[in-house]
């Protein structure tokens, strides 16, 4: 059951980073208009898109602007901005991104919105108001090969988003979770559900997080998260697993 | 080089073919080494076990006396040196006293006995006594090897002890070392709904939870003085080694490190203790005094390095489990750390435990490792000197952490089947193997080292 909820998250989240690349090139508007012979200054014009614009706090947003005949633009937060471009955002509350265009014909503006989803989207949450299932929701699991505790090439995108959150919460201190599955000896597991925790501390530590706030038990195979006896079982408790040390 | 006794599984025995060829002569001498070393070797001795004679008409004598005949029957039939006399051959008789006993009928057909125990058991004024005797059926005089007399309370569980004692004494008698029916097991059981330490006496009866922490508790090792139990424990700070008296039945104190430190071993000499700690990050083997003291590490191998065990013979090197190549082997070093060698040449090899004699290791291998590969985790036992190993465990579920007795004659492991996990026990040739526990999952054993 666990397992099958984590693979359609994980669809979603496939899905979800599709539509991003999809909207960078098919929301890109055409080139300007060669602006029309005229004495008197043209007005600006200014639009500003979010892709997406929903987004997980720790997930990221891209924010696309084009504006015309401006010569001064501005995005509140941002500071000024080149006259059209992109910038990725990883907003932690639902933020408005205010654009400004001036220009000698007059100003423009134009706002896009990224919603947070989170259960305190705002006001901005204390840290101590962080609940677990928050904090799992975006500090997620690394997952391990048979017998190894190196993390994979597919865990360091995992990792970064985490070692994010992390660093944007400076308050929150974490348990890493060791875990391995069903086979092989006990105390050997132990042992080896170390070796990934500490590995994932590592990496974790290489991103910025203060070793401080990392804290390490292993679990071996005295945990499971899925009880089938079967590859894609094994695969979900070959893990490092972060949690809130409270 | 490696021997490979026979196997009845004919596609194995297509399979290495060749390899019997050339060592099937040798296969023979393969058991002959594992006898000799495990003090197996000697041919048996056929022995009797009269039923003893009731001496009294307390209504506790009857159900003290079966439980004193059946353990006492039990006790030298496990003990690996005796070709102990079915109860159904021996003369319908219970010879209370030499004057009662006639020996000719204890040593003819069928019996056939070279030696019978016999004896009175009394219980009387909430005392019982047992009066035991072993007699050589075939001296013409200075017959009697033992005459032996016990008091206790009349307790079931007294009388039992009881029949130990008078086992371990015919034990040492005739097989020349003590035995091992006073010895007990130290072991993990879920039973009460947490993994807890428990003990039990050798074969199995007594079983009794010692640690009540609601926690994990694991990896019971037993002082060579039986005063103290050092364990695993998950603890908040994760795993640390924990302490407990059997003299006070209670935790007493011991540096709680955290760290994932775990896995602890004793020396025999009781003042060291190895374990696996991760202070620096990575698991490694440490050594310390008995009172945690003085801890150093003396292996820096990356990756898992666990499950310490010292030649208890010397107390100069540790064997242990170590990841630093993939898959866990089993290595051996000199307790500095020195003198590092590689003793299993593949597969999964896990839980070494060290024989008394210093010669031997028994440890749990899953030979051919890997998805779809034959076999499955069977206990082994390995000459160190030769690294000539043979397997004692075939086709009967998952076997793991191997401990030798006391008397290198005997090894209890667990056996995982159809989901649920037991502990057995057998002579250290593979042979006589008998289920110890049945309820709930018990796990890793440790033999008690008197």
């Amino acid at each position: 059951m666990q397992y099958a909820n984590r693979k359609s998250l994980a669809l979603a989240a496939g899905l979800a980073a599709m539509l991003t690349v999809a909207g960078c090139h098919k929301k890109k508007p055409a080139p300007p208009p060669p602006p029309p012979p005229a004495t008197t200054a043209p007005a600006p014009t200014a639009s500003i898109t979010a892709t997406p614009d929903t987004i997980n706090a720790g997930d990221q947003s891209v924010l696309t602007w084009q504006t015309t005949n401006a010569t001064d633009v501005s995005i509140d937060g941002l500071g000024t901005v080149a006259s059209s471009g992109t910038q990725t955002v990883r907003p932690t509350q639902t933020t408005s991104y205010h654009l400004v265009a001036h220009g000698d014909g007059g100003s423009a503006d134009a706002t896009a919105t990224v919603t947070v989803n989170t259960p305190q989207a705002t006001p901005p949450p204390a840290e101590t108001n962080i609940d677990e299932a928050t904090f799992e929701q975006n500090v997620k699991p690394v997952f391990f090969d048979y017998d190894a505790y190196d993390i994979r090439s597919d865990a360091q995108s995992v990792i970064q988003a985490d070692a994010n959150y992390l660093n944007q919460h400076p308050d929150l201190k974490v348990v890493i979770g060791g875990y391995c599955d069903e086979r092989g000896s006990t105390e050997y597991n132990l042992a080896l559900g170390e070796n990934r925790a500490n590995a994932a501390k590592q990496a974790l530590v290489t991103a910025g997080v203060s070793p401080d706030r990392l804290r390490t038990v292993s679990y071996g195979k005295e945990k499971q998260f899925c009880t089938e006896h079967n590859e894609a079982c094994w695969q979900q408790n070959r893990r490092a697993q972060f949690t809130l040390d409270q | 080089m490696s021997f490979q006794l026979p196997t009845n599984k004919p596609s194995f025995r297509k399979f290495l073919l060749f390899a019997l060829i050339a060592v099937t002569a040798a296969a023979s001498q393969a058991q002959d080494w594992v006898r000799t070393g495990t003090n197996l070797g000697v041919s048996k001795i056929r022995i009797a076990a009269a039923d003893f004679k009731a001496g009294s008409a307390d209504a506790q004598t009857l159900p003290m006396k079966m439980v004193f005949d059946q353990t006492l029957y039990n006790d030298l039939r496990y003990a690996g040196i005796f070709d102990v006399v079915s109860k159904s051959m021996i003369p319908n008789a219970t010879p209370g006293s030499p004057a009662e006993i006639v020996m000719a009928n204890w040593a003819a057909d069928p019996s056939n006995a070279a030696y019978v125990a016999f004896g009175t058991l009394s219980a009387d004024g909430g005392r019982v006594t047992v009066q035991g005797y072993l007699y050589d059926t075939h001296a013409a005089q200075n017959a009697q090897v033992l005459g032996k007399q016990y008091s206790d309370v009349a307790t079931i569980e007294a009388t039992r002890q009881i029949a130990h004692r008078f086992a371990d004494e015919i034990i040492d008698r005739l097989g020349g070392i003590p035995g091992i029916a006073e010895t007990k097991i130290y072991y993990v059981s879920d039973r009460s709904g947490h993994k807890e330490i428990w003990a039990m006496d050798y074969d199995g009866f007594n079983q009794h939870q010692l640690t009540h922490l609601r926690s994990i508790s694991l990896s019971p090792r037993v002082s060579p003085d039986n005063s103290r139990v050092a364990f695993s424990e998950m603890g908040r700070d994760g795993w640390s080694i924990r302490m407990y008296s059997l003299d006070l039945n209670r935790l007493v104190s011991f540096p709680a490190w955290g760290d994932t430190t775990l896995s602890p071993a004793w020396s025999s000499d009781g003042t060291k203790l190895a374990f696996s700690s991760a202070r620096t990050g990575n698991p490694d083997i440490y050594v310390s005094d008995a009172s945690g003291a003085g801890a150093h590490r003396v292996t820096a191998f990356l990756g898992p390095n666990v499950s310490p065990v010292w030649n208890p013979k010397t107390n100069a090197q540790i064997a242990w489990v170590s990841g630093r190549t993939n898959l866990p082997q089993i290595y051996i070093m000199d307790s500095d750390g020195s003198n590092v060698m590689r003793m299993t040449d593949g597969g999964y090899a896990t839980s070494p435990s060290w024989s008394p004699s210093g010669e031997f290791l028994t440890f749990a291998w899953q030979r051919n490792y890997g998805p779809g590969a034959p076999g499955a985790e069977d206990i082994y036992i390995m000459d160190i000197a030769s690294k000539r190993w043979t397997q004692l465990t075939h086709d009967s579920g998952a076997n793991d952490f191997p401990s030798w007795s006391p008397d290198s004659r005997h090894i209890v492991f667990q056996r995982e089947q159809n989901g649920q996990t037991e502990l057995w026990m057998m002579l250290a040739d593979g042979t006589d193997q008998q289920q110890l526990t049945h309820d709930g999952n018990n796990t890793m054993p440790d033999w008690s080292w008197k």
